[in-house]
């Protein structure tokens, strides 16, 4: 095969010349091949990672009606897509904080038996200081600001 | 009429193959089953998966109300639900039996490697079909399994929270999530199955049924695979049809309550019993250990036993070494004793 390309070239090419046009197409041939595998994968990678949804800047939530959170409760609300925690405690002192556990972000809920913030899926307690005081949460839950206007609850990032 | 298929499809030749095949008639021939029947119930998930297709919706405003239209309106859709949810569990425990089965007889050594491999990734296949199936109906236990399991992928250092990002198709479940996993449980899993499952009995074909090391090879008998194995199987597989259809209708799958991401996680959820080991590991580790997290060290350790469940053949070599077998019987035993006592635990606490 070899052979027969060199007869057809002609004596003014020789040999290393011709293997080295060769070794030039096959690289031009092995970079449109990359080039062209590239061209395709990469939009699919990118197709395949989500946009990014702006967050809400949300700064403040009304996160319930005074009356809805009797002492030694707690209740869910929303605050921007996620959800946070408001607790009356025995005397009577609001708190707010995340509601999502910081050991694998299930939602945590308050139980009037122990007096603590509790998360269902692996047992973490949390007191009420947010403070992660038994089980695998690894932080405390993040607290958020409290404040009263007339019979609402408004909770703001610290 | 039979000359001219043969001359386009090469019956004889297949027939011939199938007509050759044997398996070995020993002490321990039970264990041959329960590939076939791990294969049985993968057939059974096909038909009932498709089945629930014609009425299934995958969104997060929808799907859970479908399913509720099939278990109460559809004609024996209550029956097909409860069986494709049954037959995943099954599946799964047959699986389980079939690896340690293969393990402890061993059959995973030369030249089966390979064979062994693609099993293991049918296993972890397995495990990806029952964790994205698990969201589908969209309800509570489901949404909070899933945010947990996604962000044990999250916590792998580095490649986590990209992975975590591409399962949810972004940073919190939410519908996009259940369209992924919707996609992923039809779609991408069973071409990768099927696959995998044609390599894995292609193997098996070609490489005949291992006889154990603790079976001496000379007075090991054989019995025909046509008809006389397969019809022992077809006897274990209509058993098992049997069994399908009675656990669907004395214990039909729950739907529980629908998915609410501003609910609590109700108190004493789990997730399903072959994942409970591994729940329950998560709950015993402290929140930290040697200054790192308590669950990453738990996941890496758990992410570094499946690597090394892949490679157990390539451990396992050369010729015959009682040390080593020994070894391998022990942690074989340990393995499966800790799955064992931490599912039970996991179940009654």
């Amino acid at each position: 095969m070899n052979n027969m390309l060199e007869n057809s070239t002609g004596p003014s090419v020789g040999s290393s010349g011709l293997s080295s046009r060769r070794r030039f197409l096959d690289y031009l041939l092995g970079t449109s091949a990359v080039a062209t595998l590239g061209a395709i994968v990469y939009p699919i990678i990118r197709f395949m990672s989500p946009p990014q949804v702006i967050e809400s800047t949300e700064s403040s939530v009304i996160a319930a009606k005074l009356n809805e959170v009797p002492v030694n409760s707690g209740k869910i609300f929303k605050f921007g897509s996620k959800p946070g925690i408001v607790v009356r405690t025995d005397s009577g002192e609001l708190k707010a904080f995340s509601a999502v556990c910081t050991h694998l972000e299930c939602i945590v809920q308050y139980q009037p038996e122990t007096k603590q913030i509790w998360c269902a899926c692996h047992n973490g307690h949390y007191n009420l200081n947010g403070k992660n005081v038994a089980g695998p949460p690894p932080r405390p839950l993040e607290e958020f600001k409290v404040n009263t206007r007339g019979d609402e609850i408004v909770v703001s990032k610290a | 009429m039979q000359d001219w298929l043969d001359e386009r499809l090469s019956i004889s030749a297949v027939s011939a193959m199938a007509q050759k095949k044997e398996v070995p008639v020993h002490r321990h021939s039970i264990w041959y089953y329960f590939g076939g029947m791990t294969l049985f119930l993968f057939v059974v998930q096909v038909v009932t998966g498709i089945l629930l297709l014609l009425y299934y919706r995958p969104s997060s405003e929808n799907a859970f109300e479908s399913v509720q239209f099939i278990i109460t309106e559809v004609q024996f859709g209550w029956l097909i639900r409860s069986i494709h949810s049954w037959s995943a569990n099954l599946l799964i425990a047959t699986l389980f039996i079939h690896l340690f089965s293969v393990f402890f007889l061993r059959a995973y050594r030369r030249p089966r490697e390979m064979t062994w491999v693609s099993g293991v990734v049918l296993l972890f296949i397995a495990i990806c079909f029952g964790f994205s199936g698990y969201l589908l109906p969209w309800n509570k236990l489901a949404y909070f399994a899933t945010k947990v399991g996604t962000e044990i992928a999250g916590v792998v250092p580095i490649v986590g929270h990209p992975i975590l990002r591409f399962l949810r198709g972004g940073d919190d479940v939410t519908g996009a999530t259940l369209t992924r996993f919707f996609g992923f449980h039809v779609a991408v899993l069973p071409a990768t199955a099927t696959v995998f499952l044609a390599v894995h009995v292609l193997l098996v074909q070609l490489h005949g049924m291992s006889v154990p090391p603790s079976v001496s090879p000379e007075n090991v008998k054989k019995m025909k695979f046509i008809p006389n194995f397969l019809l022992r199987d077809l006897i274990g597989w209509i058993l098992a049809i049997g069994v399908l259809a009675a656990l669907a209708a004395l214990f039909p799958w729950e739907l529980g309550e629908k998915a609410d991401p501003f609910a609590p996680a109700p108190a004493g959820i789990k997730p399903e019993w072959y994942f409970l080991f591994m729940f329950q590991t998560l709950k015993y580790l402290p929140a930290k250990i040697l200054g790192m997290d308590g669950e990453v060290l738990g996941i890496m350790a758990f992410n570094l036993v499946a690597l090394l469940l892949f490679v157990v053949p390539f451990l396992d070599r050369g010729p015959e070494n009682r040390k080593r077998t020994l070894i391998f019987k022990v942690v074989g035993v340990v393995a499966l004793l800790y799955i064992v006592v931490m599912t039970i635990i996991g179940y009654l606490t």
